[in-house]
């Protein structure tokens, strides 16, 4: 048999939410049928005894009079169920945080949050990203493309639209901006100074910028332009945009231009363009012939190059953790294959090759360079193309698909020298050095030689520093910069010879 | 025909120049759509960003997309 | 050279801005209440408006069918309930959505003949907006209630409060209506499930009035009681302001603001300004929210009535940030809860109200055209605060809570709209 008990309290209004809000918490209670918590209204009083909830004394309970009612399996259940109201009632918000976390769900709602934005990150789904980089153009914000897979008449469309407003579209599939010191999506801890950078690729950014941070100088602003920008549809559209606003900006000094070799009539008119700067520039087209250029513009054949010619001087580094001993090749061994992360490093990499006439294959090959399948023994493979990361995370992010490609690689035989980049700073993974370590060392001693080098900064949160005795201490070979990299492989080979 | 083209041209250049003086004249104010993690950065570095909850517009059904992009062209 | 839906965009945009003009510059003054045979020449003998997108008998849910046989009994149609049964199953009635008539009834939305209505006339526009009176609480026919309780009350209102509160209000120069909503928004009102300080302020500018122009002391103390008594008096009040605030948007070629959203308890329907008076429909959805002792969501009745025009102005669900107590049927309770329900509704209007604001948010004002783009776009639809009707007609209201408004009915507006201004 069922109990039903009442408590009447006397003067004591609460909001009839609350009320309800207790009544159920408490009807959910063990033992508990049904419960409310009502003002002695007559109305209330109706509902609670149509509810079989009122007690007979509760009757002459009133408007001023809060009714705390309980029908419950037995004596002990009730009583628990008005002990557990009466906390309730002394604090009704009690188990609520004041704070909320709620988001914008769209731009629109974002810039009426911060109407003085001026740049939109985009890295949503490819087939997603043109659409919101037009509506981030149409609200007046320049556009920072990080998402792949846009269309090159999207691409087209939007750098049209975007100049007409006098904006910027960085990328598509743009890893790597600097903006007034500030690192976006892929990019390093550089210090602030006079060299402003364009790149149509984001590791071709990183290097520069972390080697001229590395020998001592700073970066005004780096700026992305998407790796088609200077192809013949295109028609290096943000990079002329890009060289415009450089070329207005009082802090930069020096402008270096990376890309991979554009088409020749783009070319032309960006080194027009450059012969019109009253700044001192250098072009890294990577694996072009340098073109003939106007006195103020130097052509650099690698990102090392660059990197050199716009501090003024040579990066040569003489710090102790480069000496490391570089180990014989194992016998019978002839080939270098590198692993890259970084599609601009495997290009500057397949230079350095060419460079020293030793030919290469790649799967990104550079003029000049074979196709992977094609016989040559040299393969450098840029692990960041569609064949790698379709349906999975970038390695620079999650380095799964290097691991299995170098744990293949140290079992390969035929192997020499496996060839590495590492590259860190924000966005990346937090330690590459050390889960190539563990690759390496599972591999036992009868493996490759394995040649690498750090792109990114002592002040990168994964600290430079950090990395490379990491890798040093698991017996790789580290060379200062990617170049130096590929040169130390190929020398392994030479004395071995 | 063309020259009034390159006017134009030369006058959005104008604009383009001032206005995009604007986004090098000091640390970007930055609206991030997609990978939190990129927001998570940049604010930890003391960029003012706000991170947009995105998701694909019209549930992702392609017709009402492609229906609303043309509406709200 | 323009292609053909950049022309579409600008187009949209120029008549979303004049629907915006027209909502904020709108001026609703309460001047009368009148029989509603008079405030609408159209009602004939026979004839019921109710609340909602059209609907038939056989389609009615159990509220809807008991507020008709109710009615038919109140107006003489019938003797009883079974014969008024009978009868609506016969088709002897036209049953018609009150928003075709300038019309908005809460719940079941009951409006015949001899039903006394408040008149809300829209100073800007010159247009009027009717809405029956605030029946109270407990056992009414706005939730399906039909017994002689209930008929006995009606016929008080039609008999002694309805003619009062004309003659007062004729007295007077009309009572303005924002300026009572913006005080109602500081004092804790959201005007859909809490309404009682408009309620009050209502009462306070009404009763001078009603002492000068009551001769019977004992009637008009009964008349200050009834609407004193009655956290919900303003509700009717605060529909039909809005409906007279959005009828002159209802024609705007182009324009994608929502004019209208209401339920019948069978369907949820909206109206889009540039579609015109066309309904798009949508089953409605169950209000989630709290029960009152001995009853549970089991007994729920699918949401009713056209109280969502306060939602498309700017309040209830969408003011929710005034009224933190009200976030409370939702079951998290907080007043930042609140706050995020009035934000996530920004993300689907166009702009705020700056008449209407809300202190908790820093003043902002409430958020303001609802446009079918954002909507569909975001998949976020509106949020309204409702009462929860029995299922069983003749038994009342059995709790409040919050609905969601379906999104297919936006969906198929937008897409007839870009059927409507060529875009495939």
């Amino acid at each position: 048999m069922s109990k039903i008990v009442n408590r009447v309290c006397a003067g004591l209004f609460l909001d009839s939410v609350i009320l309800m809000q207790i009544s159920r918490s408490i009807t959910r209670l063990d033992g508990v049928e049904d419960a409310a918590l009502m003002i002695g209204t007559p109305s209330n009083l109706d509902l609670l005894d149509n509810a079989k909830l009122l007690a007979r004394a509760s009757r002459k309970a009133t408007g001023g009079d809060l009714i705390l009612a309980v029908r419950a399996r037995d004596e002990t259940a009730a009583a628990s169920a008005l002990a557990k109201a009466e906390i309730l009632l002394e604090r009704p918000t009690v188990g609520h945080t004041g704070t909320t976390t709620l988001r914008p769900r769209t731009l629109r709602s974002a810039q009426d949050i911060l109407p003085a934005a001026n740049l939109a990150l985009i890295s949503v789904p490819g087939d997603f990203a043109a659409a919101e980089a037009r509506k981030a153009l149409r609200a007046g914000l320049n556009v920072m493309l990080f998402s792949d897979n846009v269309s090159l008449s999207e691409e087209v469309s939007l750098k049209r639209e975007a100049v007409a407003a006098g904006l910027l579209v960085m990328g598509p599939d743009c890893g790597t901006a600097i903006i007034g010191g500030v690192p976006l999506a892929f990019a390093n801890q550089i210090p602030q100074g006079a060299i402003g950078i364009i790149g149509a690729s984001g590791t071709g950014i990183q290097e520069v910028s972390s080697l001229i941070a590395q020998a001592g100088y700073g970066v005004s602003h780096a700026l992305g332009v998407g790796g088609r920008d200077l192809s013949d549809p295109v028609g290096g559209i943000s990079t002329l945009a890009a060289l415009a606003m450089l070329e207005a900006d009082s802090a930069t000094r020096h402008i270096v231009l990376i890309s991979k070799p554009p088409s020749q009539s783009v070319a032309k008119r960006v080194i027009d363009t450059l012969a019109h700067s009253e700044k001192p520039c250098t072009v890294c087209f990577l694996g072009a012939d340098a073109p003939s250029l106007p006195d103020n513009v130097s052509f650099a054949r690698t990102l090392k190059a660059a990197a050199e010619l716009a501090t003024g001087r040579s990066s040569k580094n003489k710090r102790p953790e480069f000496k490391s001993v570089i180990p014989p090749v194992p016998p019978g061994r002839q080939r270098i294959h590198g692993l890259f992360c970084g599609g601009t490093l495997s290009s500057e990499a397949q230079v350095v090759f060419l460079d020293q006439g030793v030919s290469v294959a790649s799967n990104a090959p550079i003029p000049g360079a074979e196709a992977v399948g094609s016989g040559t023994s040299h393969v450098l493979i840029d692990l960041g193309s569609d064949e790698y990361t379709r349906g999975r995370p970038h390695p620079m992010i999650d380095p799964t698909v290097r691991d299995e490609e170098l744990t293949k690689a140290l079992a390969d035989p035929t192997i020499a020298v496996i060839l590495l980049d590492v590259v860190i700073g924000f966005g990346a993974h937090p330690d590459p050095a050390g889960t190539i370590v563990q690759v390496v060392a599972a591999a036992g001693t009868e493996r490759p030689i394995v040649v690498a080098s750090v792109t990114g900064t002592d002040d990168d949160p994964q600290d430079r520093r950090t990395q490379v005795a990491k890798l040093v201490d698991g017996g790789i070979v580290v060379a200062p910069t990617n170049a130096d990299a590929a040169k130390l492989a190929l020398s392994c080979l030479v004395r071995d010879d | 025909m063309n020259k009034a083209s390159d006017q134009q041209k030369s006058g959005a250049q104008i604009k383009e120049k001032t206005v995009q003086q604007s986004l090098l004249n000091g640390p970007p104010q930055v609206i991030n759509l997609g990978l939190a993690s990129f927001a998570d950065e940049l604010t930890k570095q003391g960029t003012v960003v706000v991170h947009v909850d995105w998701s694909p517009p019209a549930r992702g059904d392609v017709e009402l997309a492609n229906l609303l992009s043309k509406l709200n062209e | 050279m323009m292609t053909t839906s950049e022309k579409v965009g600008s187009n949209i945009r120029k008549a979303n801005a004049e629907a915006i003009r027209r909502i904020l510059e709108a001026k609703p003054v309460l001047i009368d209440v009148v029989p509603a045979s008079e405030a609408i020449p159209a009602l004939q003998e026979g004839m019921i408006l109710h609340a909602g997108p059209p609907i038939d008998w056989g389609n009615m849910c159990g509220p809807m069918r008991g507020a008709v046989t109710g009615i038919a009994v109140f107006e003489g149609w019938a003797t009883d309930l079974a014969e008024a049964e009978q009868l609506a199953e016969s088709g002897a009635f036209s049953l018609n959505p009150n928003h075709d008539f300038g019309a908005v009834g809460p719940m079941t939305g009951m409006t015949t003949l001899s039903q006394p209505v408040l008149v809300v006339e829209n100073r800007a526009s010159g247009n009027h907006a009717f809405c029956t009176i605030n029946e109270g609480l407990g056992k009414v026919m706005r939730f399906g209630g039909n017994d002689a309780s209930v008929l006995k009350r009606l016929g008080w209102l039609r008999d002694t409060l309805g003619p009062a509160l004309g003659v007062a209000l004729r007295a007077g120069k009309g009572i303005e209506l924002k300026p009572l909503v913006a005080r109602g928004l500081t004092m804790g009102d959201e005007m859909h499930q809490r309404n009682l300080g408009c309620s009050s302020l209502l009462l306070r500018t009404l009763a001078p009035d009603l002492a000068r122009t009551v001769d019977d002391r004992t009637a008009l103390a009964e008349m200050l009681s009834f609407i004193g008594s009655n956290d919900q008096f303003f509700l009717n009040l605060a529909m039909a302001l809005g409906k007279a605030i959005m009828d002159p948007v209802c024609d705007i070629d182009c324009s994608s603001v929502v004019t209208a959203m209401t339920r019948n308890g069978t369907d949820f329907g909206i109206r889009v300004s540039g579609l015109g008076d066309e309904w798009f429909t949508a089953p409605v959805e169950m209000p989630e929210g709290l029960y009152f002792p001995g009853f549970s969501a089991d007994d729920a009745n699918p949401d009713m009535g056209d109280s969502t025009i306060v939602e498309t102005i700017g309040l209830g669900g969408f003011a929710m940030a005034a009224a933190p107590a009200v976030a409370g049927f939702v079951g998290a309770g907080t007043p930042s809860i609140a706050a995020d329900f009035t934000r996530t509704m920004g993300e689907i209007t166009l702009t705020q109200n700056p008449e209407w604001t809300i202190p908790a948010l820093d003043y902002q004002g409430v958020p303001t055209g609802i446009d079918i783009r954002l909507v569909v776009e975001t998949g976020i639809t509106p949020t309204i605060n409702t009462g929860i009707a029995h299922r069983k007609p003749g038994i009342g209201q059995v709790g409040a809570g919050v609905v969601k408004a379906p999104l297919a009915c936006f969906e198929l507006a937008l897409k007839a709209l870009a059927t409507r201004l060529g875009v495939r």
